[in-house]
């Protein structure tokens, strides 16, 4: 409950600095738009418009109390679509919910796809170099994924595209999904990107996963069990793994996060219809709700999977389930 | 290979050759059939059927080019003709204007097309706090008749020779009376395809109808997808690996790559666009003729286009008016790179070196501080000495244009001479970027814009061109090429149009997969 409330707090916290931040950027929403229109006048009578020539303190607080009652605005676009559009567009305006509930479903199903490969790959291969530890094997891994993890994402995707989709055209390059499409289709559109995320987290999971048994594996019970004559695959998955397994969750919990929240290049270069993309436009234009909204979110992620995290951390470690 | 206008090519007199050079057939069959995909940039989460707020191609192409129609349309060879209007005349002082529409045309809803959708789908951009562009088109209409049920007469405040070809702008879409709102919300037109998907800034997907009026000369696809893809890398990409058909704005760094596929193909025109560098006449030094001339001749227009555009543009005479114009003047005298010219009319200035600030952002054109370096060194051999100030990129319209003496610019350009001298270089109003006022110049643009006679107006344009060029206020090096690239899947007529990008956006309308 004391962590509910904490997280509360830093997502409060968060939005201050993302508002400050989103501020300090030169040149507004109005500015942004009109471009070349762009006179002393017509600034000014968008300004009033949308209520930018208030302070941001002022600003803040009316965004603020939105939130606490749900309501997370309107994007400045919209706003400005129906100032344009004078009477006639009537109640055709988009909510920043609306906008982004169908972008946060696409990315949570990336994220999703990337975390069934990236999850199961980065621990198979983590309890697989620890049982084959400082063998060529092993090697090869870490420097893999260790080059993976150190290159640009971008630079991981234009990789893929070219030995997936050009050179062998097995995925298409571009992952432009959309409601109705049916799964298979949509899973064969989300592969590229996911794949692109897979080599961008399963460095660290896997290197954790590795270390957290190696570091068992010079314990008495493990020796124990190897003088028992249990095979080296049965000491790790049944004695040194289930000990192993509160580092490992953080890490997955850390990596799942980064899933959701770290997808923006990729969903760029691969024309993604998720939240990453939404975001770019949104930063472009100076679009504040929808900004705040995206962060709001982005933290709320990082928040909620680090607290997961720390629940099953104790709930698969007996002592802390059991205290005295 | 620049541009397959037949305007352009019975002018210069090789049109034979030029097409028995390129093998393209002079006209082709085209055949129904296929789903056309388009990768576009210029997508917006923004964005609308609300004809009033387009200004960038996913829309322009969407709703001008597929699903909405207007008035009239420019014709691939820049002609006008009727597109729901059938026919239209003016009195002699091109005041009142009478249309007469097509019939039978229906919306995609099934309501029938007449006289009252003309009138409301025209109010909708004067309405009461509305900020539509073609605003100033509508408002000078003064009163609207309905004379038939297919059958309009406007009156104008003046008399307007361009009123036919201002309909035919992209924001002008027709829409079904009483149910306007309900037609920006599903986009219901009377276009080619109908609106089976729409999700802002993502994708459109359009159906063909099945009976249209312009069955047989138009409309070839079966179905259209228009995906937004607005990182350039990734659009490039998607028309390679054969994800999309068409592709606009080709990135240049890669447009090597692209032409080394076989299946792709590039395709550019030269329209109306041109970048500028205006000078302030009423500020020193650029208050001296003499001066801007000097300055006119010190600017290397073909390395220009070479560096900056990479070759995909065109030398440009010191005057707004583009190829895609009804009146372009391409045979005045070309200012060039001269430096004795420089030195000749700094003389006459009273002047032996001369110091200028040109201020310049990446804002105002892509390479405009590139291009103001260029200049500064192409004018240094004469004694010019730009000083190049580099602005910050945001807000530099409202810091820097129409407040610097002499900075980079842009214009789009527009579908007419009246048209754009009276957006920028007409005396007095809010975008005349140098601050332009010359009593000859004002009094052809006011008589021009009443002459229904083409020859005489013709004349008249000329003139103007050419004391622009001479006279005015602005460097104007070159035009931009519309850059775009399809897959060799798809042919068209051979005749592409130049005032805008995609087949002057109607790409979806006039090609077919061969």
């Amino acid at each position: 409950m004391q962590r509910l409330l904490l997280g509360l707090v830093t997502l409060v916290v968060v939005s201050i600095i993302i508002f400050t931040a989103v501020n300090l950027l030169p040149g507004d929403f109005a500015q942004a738009i009109l471009g070349q229109g762009a006179t002393e006048e017509a600034i000014a009578g968008i300004r009033e418009q949308l209520g930018l020539n208030q302070s941001p303190v002022t600003r803040y607080f009316q965004w603020l109390s939105g939130v606490l009652q749900g309501d997370l605005g309107v994007p400045l676009s919209q706003a400005m679509m129906q100032s344009f559009s004078g009477a006639s567009t009537g109640g055709n305006v988009i909510t920043v919910a609306e906008q982004i509930g169908p972008r946060l479903s696409n990315t949570l199903f990336l994220a999703g796809v990337s975390a069934a490969i990236a999850v199961p790959l980065s621990i198979t291969l983590g309890v697989l170099t620890a049982l084959y530890r400082n063998t060529a094997f092993d090697k090869a891994m870490n420097i893999s994924t260790l080059s993976a993890i150190s290159s640009p994402e971008f630079f991981l995707a234009y990789i893929l595209i070219l030995f997936l989709a050009v050179l062998n055209p097995i995925f298409p390059s571009l992952s432009n999904i959309f409601p109705g499409m049916e799964f298979s289709e949509r899973l064969n559109k989300t592969m590229l990107p996911a794949l692109t995320l897979t080599l961008a987290v399963t460095a660290q999971m896997m290197r954790m996963t590795r270390a957290a048994l190696i570091n068992l594996l010079a314990a008495p019970y493990i020796e124990m069990a190897r003088l028992k004559g249990l095979s080296p695959m049965r000491v790790i998955v049944k004695h040194a793994l289930p000990n192993a397994m509160a580092p490992i969750i953080t890490v997955v919990a850390l990596n799942l996060a980064y899933l959701v929240t770290g997808v923006v290049v990729v969903e760029v270069v691969f024309v993604y219809p998720g939240i990453g993309q939404l975001f770019v436009d949104s930063v472009k234009t100076r679009d504040i709700p929808v900004v705040q909204a995206c962060c709001l979110i982005f933290a709320a992620v990082y928040i909620l999977l680090n607290l997961t995290a720390d629940i099953l951390s104790i709930l698969s470690n007996p002592r802390l389930r059991h205290p005295k | 290979m620049s541009q397959f206008s037949r305007r352009n090519l019975l002018k210069t007199g090789v049109a034979a050759g030029v097409l028995a050079a390129t093998g393209l057939p002079v006209r082709a069959q085209a055949k129904r059939g296929g789903r056309l995909r388009l990768g576009l940039a210029g997508a917006n989460t923004s964005d609308s059927w609300d004809g009033r707020t387009h200004s960038d191609t996913f829309m322009i192409a969407g709703a001008h080019g597929c699903v909405f129609d207007c008035l009239t349309e420019v014709a691939a060879d820049g002609t006008l003709k009727g597109e729901l209007a059938e026919s239209w005349e003016a009195t002699a002082d091109a005041k009142t204007w009478t249309f007469k529409l097509r019939q039978g045309v229906t919306f995609h809803n099934g309501k029938a097309f007449g006289a009252d959708d003309v009138m409301e789908s025209l109010n909708m951009h004067t309405e009461e706090g509305a900020k539509s562009a073609a605003q100033p088109i509508v408002s000078a209409i003064t009163e609207m008749k309905k004379l038939g049920e297919h059958e309009v007469q406007f009156t104008l405040a003046a008399g307007n020779a361009d009123f036919p070809f201002l309909l035919s702008d992209y924001h002008i879409l027709m829409y079904p009376a009483g149910q306007i709102e309900e037609a920006i919300a599903k986009g219901i037109g009377t276009g080619l395809y109908s609106v089976e998907s729409f999700d802002p800034g993502v994708r459109f997907v359009g159906k063909r109808v099945d009976s249209h009026y312009k069955d047989g000369s138009a409309g070839w696809f079966d179905e259209v997808e228009f995906i937004a893809i607005n990182d350039a890398s990734a659009r490039m990409n998607a028309l390679m690996t054969n994800q999309v058909d068409v592709v606009n704005r080709v990135d240049f760094k890669t447009e090597a790559l692209m032409k080394a596929n076989p299946m792709v193909n590039i395709f550019e025109v030269t329209g109306n666009q041109h970048y500028t560098f205006p000078m302030q006449v009423a500020v020193e030094p650029f208050n001296d003729m003499n001066v801007r001339r000097a300055l006119k001749h010190a600017i290397n227009r073909d390395e220009l286009v070479q560096k900056i555009l990479q070759g995909h543009g065109r030398v440009a005479n010191d005057h707004p008016i583009g190829p895609a114009n009804q009146y372009f003047a391409g045979d005045l005298e070309q200012n060039s790179y001269d430096l004795d010219k420089v030195k000749f009319y700094l003389k006459e200035a009273g002047l032996t070196s001369l110091d200028v600030n040109l201020s310049a952002a990446n804002a105002a054109f892509a390479g405009a501080i590139d291009a103001a370096q260029l200049y500064q060194a192409s004018a240094a051999g004469a004694g010019i000495n730009i000083n190049v100030v580099q602005e910050p990129d945001d807000g530099y319209w409202s810091n820097v244009w129409l407040k610097k003496p002499w900075c980079a610019c842009y214009w789009s350009g527009r579908a007419t001479e009246d048209w754009m001298f009276s957006t920028a270089y007409e005396t007095g109003v809010p975008w005349n970027d140098t601050g332009w006022e010359q009593a000859r110049f004002q009094e052809l643009l006011l008589s021009a814009r009443a002459e229904l006679d083409s020859a005489k107006r013709r004349e008249m344009y000329t003139e103007m061109q050419m004391i622009m060029s001479t006279e005015g206020g602005t460097v104007i090096p070159m035009y931009a090429n519309y850059v775009d690239a399809h897959s060799t899947k798809l042919t068209n007529t051979g005749e592409i149009g130049n005032v805008f990008q995609l087949d002057s956006s109607r790409l979806a309308e006039r090609w077919w997969f061969a």
